[in-house]
């Protein structure tokens, strides 16, 4: 009994859904803007985290050693600050990487490079370049480099100095903007998603207000409330699926066309990321979707359903 | 198998739209209810079916209190009452067979009864033809006579008709009288409401006149006297 019961409900949600093609046609058009919105804010945070992590790759720690410093007491050093739970990576840059990477900087400087030039030696050090896991950690490892440990203690006399103090600044600066980005993010999410929800349940409340004396014919000839309840849900969820569909074919020339535009700016290409992540969006949307639709049927019908 | 033991109802300060309305319907019976518009006749038809509630008294059909039935109860009341209504009240987007059928679906009918009862209760109101229509696609009689195929699809125990010919034409009026006539015959109680003096005449059966809210005669084999 129950399976004919819901066999029978989604023959006539379907059959609803198909007969009223002007009123299924304008809720799917209300719900492919709302699944929009949020398939919208799944690139916005996208874009959002690839520009923090980008940030955030260009910020370090370095500690420059003399240059008559021996290698393997860096490199005990180096293994020393790779134990601390906060570092991420610790890159060890020799001398001679140091000088390189330094004329490689400087190769239009050709006044730079002529009084390198005229130098016996290399006046470069090596260095460590320490990145943290979070920009927030940044001051304790530097807490750690500063301090009295054994392990700086014994290296104190081949570093040079640590630049942690000069980048100081950037670093909490950097912490705030990630801070407020990740809370201004999540609310503007919150408030668009919420005024989707709200736009797409006020459509099916209005579908449903239309059919309200329909819902009482149902109920004076004894139907049950899922009887009466079930096709409107059918209904929704359908709106849903199809919005989904729309939804994510309306993204794909989006996305490819800010894909060959924008990448410099986004600093992501969206299309290679919609296409890689192409199935965690779809059913995001689609969830949303049914969800949405069924949830904002079921709650329209309940208003008609006691009288 | 009806009885109203001295049901009043009051909408805000107006005057009740019944007054201590006391009577019984027996089973079998075909009752007449008359009177001029605001009288009384939808309220009380509207507690028989458990969509106004008494102010006071109550209602009772068989041994349940209609007033106090919730849920299930009054599902199941309802499937043992059939409804016809002036204004038809079908599903517009169903067809006249999905009309039927859907009926028979609350009551928890198998597909197999559905599909051997359906054509044989549209045959019986003379609309084999139009199985396939939508209501909007139907005449005023067809629509009425789609509605009291569907009352009595699933065989009730009682019929209840409110002013069922009161958008009809006099050839139309008269088909839907005979057909409720017939189903009185077959043994169920129909209650009819209705303004149409010569619907009610050529009844003959027991008419209850209502006049401000209060039954002012109940004759037995009456006509209609207003």
């Amino acid at each position: 009994m129950f399976w004919l019961s819901v066999r029978r409900i989604i023959r006539s949600g379907l059959n609803n859904f198909s007969r009223n093609t002007f009123v299924s046609f304008s809720s799917i058009m209300v719900v492919t803007i709302t699944l929009s919105v949020i398939a919208g804010l799944i690139f916005l945070q996208a874009i959002l985290q690839s520009s923090l992590n980008e940030i955030k790759s260009k910020v370090d720690v370095s500690i420059y050693f003399i240059p008559t410093a021996q290698e393997e007491s860096i490199l005990s050093l180096k293994s020393s600050i790779e134990q601390l739970p906060e570092v991420a990576t610790v890159e060890y840059i020799d001398a001679e990487k140091a000088l390189s990477d330094f004329r490689e900087k400087h190769k239009d400087d050709y006044l730079t490079l002529q009084a390198l030039d005229e130098l016996d030696e290399n006046p470069l050090g090596a260095y460590l370049n320490i990145k943290a896991k979070e920009a927030s950690q940044y001051e304790s490892i530097a807490r750690f480099l500063e301090g009295s440990s054994p392990v700086i203690q014994d290296a104190a006399s081949i570093i040079e100095k640590i630049n942690y103090n000069q980048n100081k600044i950037v670093i909490d600066k950097l912490i705030s903007i990630i801070d407020s980005a990740n809370t201004l993010g999540f609310l503007v999410t919150l408030i668009f998603v919420i005024i989707s929800i709200i736009i797409t349940f006020n459509t099916i409340r209005l579908n449903i207000y239309m059919a309200r004396e329909e819902i009482g014919v149902m109920r004076l000839v004894g139907a049950g409330a899922h009887i009466v309840r079930g096709p409107f849900m059918v209904e929704g969820a359908l709106y849903g699926l199809i919005a989904t569909g729309a939804t994510t074919l309306i993204f794909l020339p989006i996305t490819y066309w800010l894909g060959n535009k924008m990448t410099a700016f986004f600093g992501m290409n969206l299309f290679d990321y919609y296409i890689a992540n192409f199935f965690q969006i779809f059913l995001i949307v689609l969830a949303s979707g049914v969800i949405l639709g069924s949830i904002s049927s079921f709650l329209a019908v309940r208003k008609y359903l006691n009288k | 198998m009806i009885y109203f033991n001295k049901v009043s109802k009051y909408y805000n300060d107006s005057y009740p739209a019944l007054a201590g309305v006391d009577f019984v319907v027996s089973p079998g019976e075909f009752v007449t209810i008359v009177g001029h518009s605001g009288a009384g006749k939808s309220t009380l038809i509207k507690m028989i079916l458990a969509d106004e509630k008494p102010s006071e008294g109550s209602v009772f059909f068989e041994s349940l209190d209609i007033g106090r039935l919730r849920g299930r109860d009054l599902i199941n009341l309802r499937r043992r009452i059939g409804t016809v209504f002036q204004d038809f009240r079908l599903l517009p987007n169903k067809t006249a067979y999905e009309n039927i059928a859907f009926a028979m679906e609350a009551a928890g009918k198998t597909d197999e009864e559905i599909e051997s009862d359906v054509p044989h209760v549209l045959d019986l109101v003379d609309l084999g033809h139009k199985i396939f229509s939508f209501p909007h696609e139907m005449s005023g009689g067809e629509r009425q006579r789609l509605a009291i195929a569907r009352a009595i699809i699933n065989q009730p125990e009682m019929i209840i008709a409110d002013e069922p010919t009161g958008n009809l034409d006099p050839i139309n009026t008269y088909e839907v009288v005979q057909i409720l006539k017939k189903i009185n015959d077959l043994g169920t109680t129909v209650i009819l409401t209705t303004h149409n003096k010569g619907v009610v005449d050529s009844i003959g059966k027991r008419v209850i006149t209502m006049e401000k809210g209060k039954i002012v005669r109940d004759d037995k084999a009456g006509s209609y006297v207003l």
